[in-house]
C-alpha cells in the first residue's frame, strides 16, 4: 500500500479503507482508519473557518462546512505553512455555480486573505510626514512612495468591506450597493481596513507599480475627476503606509 | 496642463495632505502591542495554525452540496455596482433583497 | 555529532506549547517571578510568516524562555524527498530564533503537492528505516543540529511492519544520532488502539535518548468491536491514568523537559498553568 492510496482514501469517503491495514487485533482497519480521514477534513474545515470568517458568517456554518469540505478535496494545501491555505478559495467560490447569486462572496474571500497576508507580511520602518515635506516643491511631481510590505489594496465592483464589517461587526449597517475601494494597512500588529476616498484606489495602484506623483495623480484624474490627491496622501501618511520616498528619476 | 501647473498641482496636495496630517496625527508613540489585537480578538487575522492534535469531531462523510438556507446574509443578493457607475435600479433591488 | 551549548538546552523542568492568546498573561508572570513554566514550545509553521505579531512575540518571548522549535508539517516519513523550500524555511526559523531544541514527527504529511495536515503512519520495517533515516540526516545537515523524533499517535498497524515503534525509533536513534521526544499521552493512545500494554512500551523505549517528554488530553470513542479509540484531541486536561504512566517513565529515565500541550479548545491561563504545575511537581517528586 502506497502513500499515493492513502492520501486518495483520506480524500474521498467512497473509497474502501486502504487494503493492508489492521486494527492491531487482527481485525481490518475500519474505524482506526476513518480516525484519519477525520483528521485531515475536520482540521481542514476548521482551518477554513478560521480563515474565512466573515464568508462563513455570510453563508452560514453549515453551508460553509458543506463547501469547504468540496473545497478541501479539490484544493488540499500545497504548503504545511497552513497561514495562508485558501489562496483558490476566492475563484473556487466563483467558479461554484450555486453561489452564483451571490456575487460578493468571492471578494469578501480575497478581503480575508489580504488581512492574513498583511498580518504576516514584513515590518517596515514608515516615513514621518517631515520627510515628505522636506522635498522641494518643484521635485514633488517626481517623488516615488514606496508602501510598506503590509499594503494591500482590493478594488472591488461590490460593497466588499461593508459585507466584511456587517458579518463580523456588531450593529454595523447593511450594506448599499456600491463599489468600494478598500485599503488595507498595518500601522502596528493589527491590519487595519478602511474605505478608500474615491478614484485613490487607482492612485493607489499606481503607486503600487513605481508611478511617480504627478503620474499616478494624473492616471487617478483621468479615471474619476473627482479624485483629491491631498486626501489620498493624508490617508496614506495617517494609516503608516508610506516606508520610503525616492526622487530617482522616471523613466 | 502645463508643466508649472502640475508642478503647482501636486505641490499644494501635498502641503494640505501635511497640514492636514499634523492637525489629526497623535504625536504620542504608540505602545507596542504585540500582546493584544487592538479589535479585541486575539490573532483574528493570523488565519489557521498548524495542529498536531487529532479530532473525534466526525465530519468526513458529506452528502452532495446543497443550499441549506441558514446564513445570515443567503438572500442578500446585490447586483455589480460597475465602475462607480451604480445600475439602474440596484438601489431598489438592494432594499427587497435584504432580510429585515 | 552535534553538541548543543548547555545554554541553550531546555531545562528538566516544565513547559507548555505556547498559544498566543497567553502573552500578556505569561510575561505578566514573569514581571512578577511567578511563573510557572520554565520553557515553552511553538509549532515551527506558525513562525513562517515575513513578520506581524507572531514573529514579535516570539522576538520577546525568547528572551524570557528557552524555546523548542517543534515542526509539524516536515513530513519525514514521506515517499519523496523533503520538500526543500519547507528545509529552507526552517533553517531560517532556526538561524533566527537559535531555539534550545528542534523537533519533528515519525510520521507523514504530503504527498506530491499535496499537504494533508495531518500526521500520518508508517509501516514499521527496513525500507522504512533506510528512508527515515535520510530524511533525518538531510534535516539534521541542514539545520546543523541534533533533532528530536517524536512517537506518534497510533490508530492502526500495516500488515507489513516488522519491527516495534521502539526497536525501530532506538535504531533511528542509533543510525542517525538523532534524540528522541516521548510523548507519554501518544504512548497510551497507541498502546490501548492497538491492544499493547503502554508500561512495557515505555520499558523497551530507549530512554537514555529522550531530551523531552510530551504530556497532552484525548478524547475516547469507540471502535467497530466496542473497544475503546482514543483520539489525540490536545483538548482537554491530561487523564489520571498518564500522569501514572509519565510517574512510571520518570521513574525509569529520570528528569527530563516536560510539556503540557493543549491545542485544542484552549482553555484559559489558569488551567493550562495548573497542568504546567501538576508536571513540575512530578519532576519534584523524584
Amino acid at each position: 500500500m502506497s502513500q499515493l492510496h492513502f492520501k486518495q482514501a483520506l480524500l474521498d469517503p467512497s473509497l474502501p479503507a486502504p487494503a493492508g491495514l489492521q486494527d492491531g487485533q487482527g481485525s481490518p482497519a475500519g474505524r482506526h482508519f476513518d480516525v484519519y480521514r477525520n483528521n485531515v477534513t475536520v482540521s481542514l474545515i476548521e482551518a477554513l473557518q478560521t480563515g474565512f470568517p466573515a464568508v462563513c458568517k455570510l453563508l452560514g456554518e453549515e453551508n460553509f462546512t458543506n463547501l469547504a469540505r468540496d473545497y478541501l478535496r479539490a484544493e488540499p494545501p500545497t504548503s504545511p505553512v497552513m497561514m495562508f491555505y485558501g489562496k483558490g478559495f476566492a475563484e473556487f467560490v466563483q467558479g461554484f455555480e450555486p453561489l452564483a447569486k451571490f456575487g460578493y462572496l468571492p471578494d469578501v474571500a480575497r478581503f480575508e486573505i489580504l488581512l492574513r497576508e498583511s498580518y504576516h507580511a514584513a515590518d517596515a520602518d514608515v516615513i514621518t510626514p517631515v520627510a515628505l515635506g522636506a522635498i522641494a516643491p518643484e521635485r514633488l511631481g517626481g517623488a516615488k512612495l514606496v508602501l510598506a510590505p503590509s499594503t494591500r489594496l482590493l478594488q472591488s465592483p461590490w460593497p466588499v468591506l461593508s459585507f466584511w464589517q456587517y458579518a463580523l461587526k456588531d450593529g454595523a449597517p447593511r450594506p448599499s450597493a456600491r463599489p468600494e475601494s478598500v485599503l488595507i494597512t498595518r500601522p502596528e500588529f493589527d491590519p487595519t481596513p478602511q474605505l478608500l476616498p474615491v478614484g485613490a484606489g487607482g492612485f493607489v495602484r499606481a503607486l503600487q507599480l513605481g508611478k511617480n506623483l504627478e503620474k499616478a495623480a494624473a492616471q487617478a484624474i483621468e479615471k474619476n475627476k473627482n479624485f483629491e490627491l491631498s486626501t489620498a496622501l493624508s490617508t496614506l501618511l495617517s494609516a503608516q503606509a508610506i516606508t520610503q520616498v525616492s526622487l530617482e528619476e522616471d523613466t | 496642463m502645463s508643466k508649472m501647473m502640475k508642478t503647482v498641482a501636486v505641490a499644494g496636495a501635498v502641503a494640505a495632505a501635511l497640514s492636514a496630517h499634523a492637525t489629526t496625527a497623535v504625536a504620542a508613540e504608540k505602545e507596542k502591542c504585540f500582546g493584544v489585537s487592538m479589535a479585541g480578538k486575539n490573532d483574528c487575522a493570523a488565519g489557521p495554525g498548524t495542529t498536531c492534535a487529532g479530532t473525534s469531531k466526525v465530519d468526513y462523510q458529506g452528502n452532495a452540496w446543497t443550499l441549506v438556507d441558514k446564513g445570515t446574509c443567503m438572500e442578500m443578493a446585490l447586483p455589480a455596482a460597475d465602475d462607480g457607475m451604480m445600475r439602474k435600479g440596484s438601489l431598489e433591488a438592494l432594499d427587497r433583497d435584504l432580510p429585515a | 555529532m552535534f553538541d548543543k551549548s548547555p545554554l541553550k538546552a531546555l531545562p528538566a523542568a516544565s513547559g507548555v506549547g505556547y498559544k498566543p492568546q497567553h502573552f500578556s498573561e505569561i510575561m505578566s508572570d514573569v514581571a512578577q517571578a511567578i511563573c510557572p513554566v520554565g520553557w515553552l514550545e511553538i509549532h515551527a509553521e506558525n513562525y513562517m510568516g515575513q513578520g506581524g505579531r507572531p514573529l514579535a512575540q516570539l522576538r520577546h518571548l525568547s528572551e524570557h524562555f528557552p524555546i523548542s522549535v517543534h515542526g509539524v508539517g516536515l513530513s519525514i516519513g514521506g515517499e519523496g524527498p523533503l520538500d526543500a523550500d519547507h528545509l529552507a524555511r526552517l533553517k531560517q526559523l532556526c538561524d533566527w530564533l537559535e531555539p534550545a531544541s528542534f523537533s519533528e514527527h515519525l510520521a507523514w504529511s504530503s504527498h506530491e503537492s499535496a499537504f494533508l495536515n495531518d500526521l500520518l503512519p508508517l509501516p514499521y520495517n527496513t525500507a522504512t528505516l533506510a528512508r527515515v533515516g535520510e530524511h533525518i540526516d538531510t534535516l539534521q545537515n541542514t539545520l546543523g543540529r541534533q533533532i528530536l523524533l517524536e512517537n506518534p499517535s497510533s490508530y492502526l498497524a500495516f500488515d507489513t511492519s516488522d519491527m516495534s515503534e521502539t526497536d525501530f525509533l532506538a535504531e533511528l536513534a542509533q543510525r542517525t544520532g538523532c534524540g528522541l521526544l516521548l510523548d507519554v499521552n501518544n504512548v497510551f493512545v497507541s498502546a490501548t488502539n492497538l491492544g499493547y500494554s503502554p508500561q512495557g512500551y515505555i520499558d523497551d523505549f530507549p530512554l537514555d535518548k529522550v531530551g523531552e517528554i510530551h504530556l497532552g488530553g484525548h478524547d475516547e470513542d469507540i471502535n467497530d468491536a466496542g473497544r475503546p479509540l482514543l483520539i489525540d484531541s490536545h483538548g482537554c486536561e491530561v487523564v489520571d491514568p498518564v500522569w501514572a504512566l509519565l510517574d512510571h517513565t520518570l521513574a525509569r529515565s529520570g528528569p527530563r523537559p516536560l510539556l503540557i500541550e493543549w491545542d485544542n479548545d484552549v482553555p484559559d491561563w489558569p488551567v493550562l498553568a495548573a497542568e504546567a504545575k501538576r508536571g513540575a511537581a512530578a519532576l519534584v517528586a523524584l
